[in-house]
């Protein structure tokens, strides 16, 4: 009895890790660490399955801010970076854990807020002097707080505003430290300004009285690099499948199927391998 | 008050065309919440059982370790697991990051200190009516166990349903662990997250009401199960 009981319990185990590992073992793919901004948008369930299709490769997308981003593939835990801070992408290079960094498409932040403005940042000749309105209005503005591509870049912003938001973190200054869009559903609920992604904002579903406040600043320039882990580092790093997938991405291909995802009629990101 | 009602309908309807990615994330979460519930029970009756049945220094430390650990963050554990799992860590070459069996490990860590604390408690309960009786029949440790488990199964039942509900409804640990990778990993809880982060409210809620729908089927299930077998125990 003792004996098919031990039975029972080892061919559970194995019965439960074989259900839990046919899907990803027989069919040839890779991860790609990327950012919540970048799925938010819808962007991948555009490109990627004509990709899959083409080459028989899946790419498994996991979505996070670009900090965690490259801490996973530090780690070793993706196969290929699509993130959005240029500084940290080009140190993860030098550190030597990045074979190489490619510009892979842009599109630009933007200030978004209620539709009363009462910071009046529509006004403001640069979003330098915006987010010194914002400041001396004291008005509630959510930041995203958790080291993210926005976040990092938002930072930066203030840093050119002369002024150290954190000082004041909690008071009208409120940091979320989750994704874009719990963000921006933060600050509709507090009726206070954001700054976000262009595709995330076009793509995202709880506007209410929110709209797009103050763009066009040079400063608000948005670039997506992308960057194959280094095998060098991580022996595991699927290379072969990592590189088919950015060759495909930076070729003509892959270019253009970027540029015509549209939402509401709008081109979300502006592809930039082809110069 | 509309955006309840349509989350509603949307629940209804979304429930009545069976959507094919619907369906494929009901039953990864199925799968992979009873799995994890199955392998817990494997681990966490015995242990709920030796912990109820015999007296061993250290017991009570183990029992209070074990209530403390029902209350376990699932964020923590799906950390813990990402550490242990990531290539960077001690299992990193099983490659088991961002699968299901992760999330499956995970969800075990969860349920285990549920499973053992009930059975714990309901065996106990039975022990103190029934051990005396028990040995008054000269019936040997290993028979005298088996015997109050098998009169306890039903009461056990408890103890499963409680681990699933736990298991299904967890969202911390299985998004850092399984990466809410569409197709692979994505469950009804990481699906529903990914949908109020995109500021689709009535999509998320809609699914919440999917979600609570499955986990009654499942405990609608389990009690037709055990009022059959408990009639016919009678009879």
């Amino acid at each position: 009895m003792l004996k098919n009981k031990f039975h029972l319990i080892i061919s559970t185990l194995v019965l439960a890790f074989t259900l839990g590992s046919i899907k990803y073992a027989n069919a040839e793919s890779i991860i790609l660490a990327s950012t919540t901004s970048t799925q938010n948008s819808g962007l991948f369930d555009h490109i990627l399955p004509a990709f899959t299709k083409e080459t028989g490769i899946t790419v498994n997308v996991v979505a996070v801010g670009t900090g965690a981003a490259l801490k996973l593939a530090r780690n070793g835990d993706a196969d290929v970076l699509m993130v959005h801070h240029k500084t940290s992408e080009e140190k993860f290079v030098k550190d030597g854990f990045g074979v190489e960094r490619f510009d892979l498409m842009h599109n630009d932040f933007v200030l978004v807020g209620p539709d009363n403005d009462p910071a009046d940042i529509k006004s403001a000749n640069s979003v330098v002097t915006a987010l010194q309105q914002i400041e001396k209005q004291k008005t509630p503005f959510l930041s995203r707080g958790d080291d993210s591509g926005t976040n990092k870049r938002e930072l930066e912003l203030w840093h050119e505003a002369s002024f150290d938001p954190k000082a004041v973190s909690g008071d009208w200054y409120r940091e979320t430290g989750s994704g874009m869009g719990a963000t921006l559903n933060t600050a509709v609920a507090m009726q206070g300004y954001a700054l976000t992604d262009r595709a995330t904002w076009l793509s995202y579903k709880n506007k209410q009285n929110m709209q797009v406040l103050f763009e066009g600043d040079k400063r608000l320039f948005n670039q997506y690099g992308i960057i194959i882990v280094n095998q060098n580092k991580h022996p595991h790093v699927k290379r072969k499948e990592a590189n088919s997938f950015v060759d495909w991405l930076l070729s003509s291909k892959g270019q253009s199927l970027i540029a015509s995802y549209k939402v509401a009629g709008e081109q979300l990101f502006t592809p930039d391998a082809l110069k | 008050m509309d955006d309840l009602w349509q989350a509603f309908f949307k629940a209804i309807s979304l429930v009545v065309t069976l959507d094919d990615q619907l369906l494929e994330i009901v039953w990864l979460s199925l799968r992979l919440s009873l799995t994890a519930v199955g392998i817990a029970l494997i681990i966490g009756l015995p242990l709920g059982a030796v912990l109820a049945l015999t007296r061993f220094p250290g017991r009570r430390i183990l029992n209070i370790i074990i209530n403390v650990f029902m209350g376990l963050p699932p964020v923590v554990v799906g950390l813990f697991v990402y550490l242990l799992l990531s290539r960077s860590g001690p299992f990193g070459v099983m490659g088991l990051l961002f699968t299901p069996t992760a999330m499956i490990i995970a969800q075990v860590i969860l349920v285990i200190p549920i499973v053992t604390a009930i059975s714990r408690q309901v065996l106990e309960e039975l022990y103190n009516e029934y051990d005396e009786l028990l040995r008054s029949l000269d019936a040997s440790w290993f028979r005298r166990i088996t015997a109050l488990v098998w009169d306890a199964k039903f009461s056990l039942t408890t103890a499963g349903l409680a681990g699933f509900g736990r298991a299904v409804s967890e969202v911390g640990a299985v998004m850092i662990v399984g990466g809410n990778i569409d197709h692979l990993t994505r469950v009804m809880t990481t699906a529903i997250a990914l949908e109020a982060r995109k500021g689709d409210l009535t999509m998320a809620l809609s699914l919440g009401i999917v979600l609570m729908t499955v986990a009654l089927g499942v405990n609608l299930v389990a009690y037709t199960i055990t009022e059959s077998a408990k009639r016919r125990h009678a009879r």
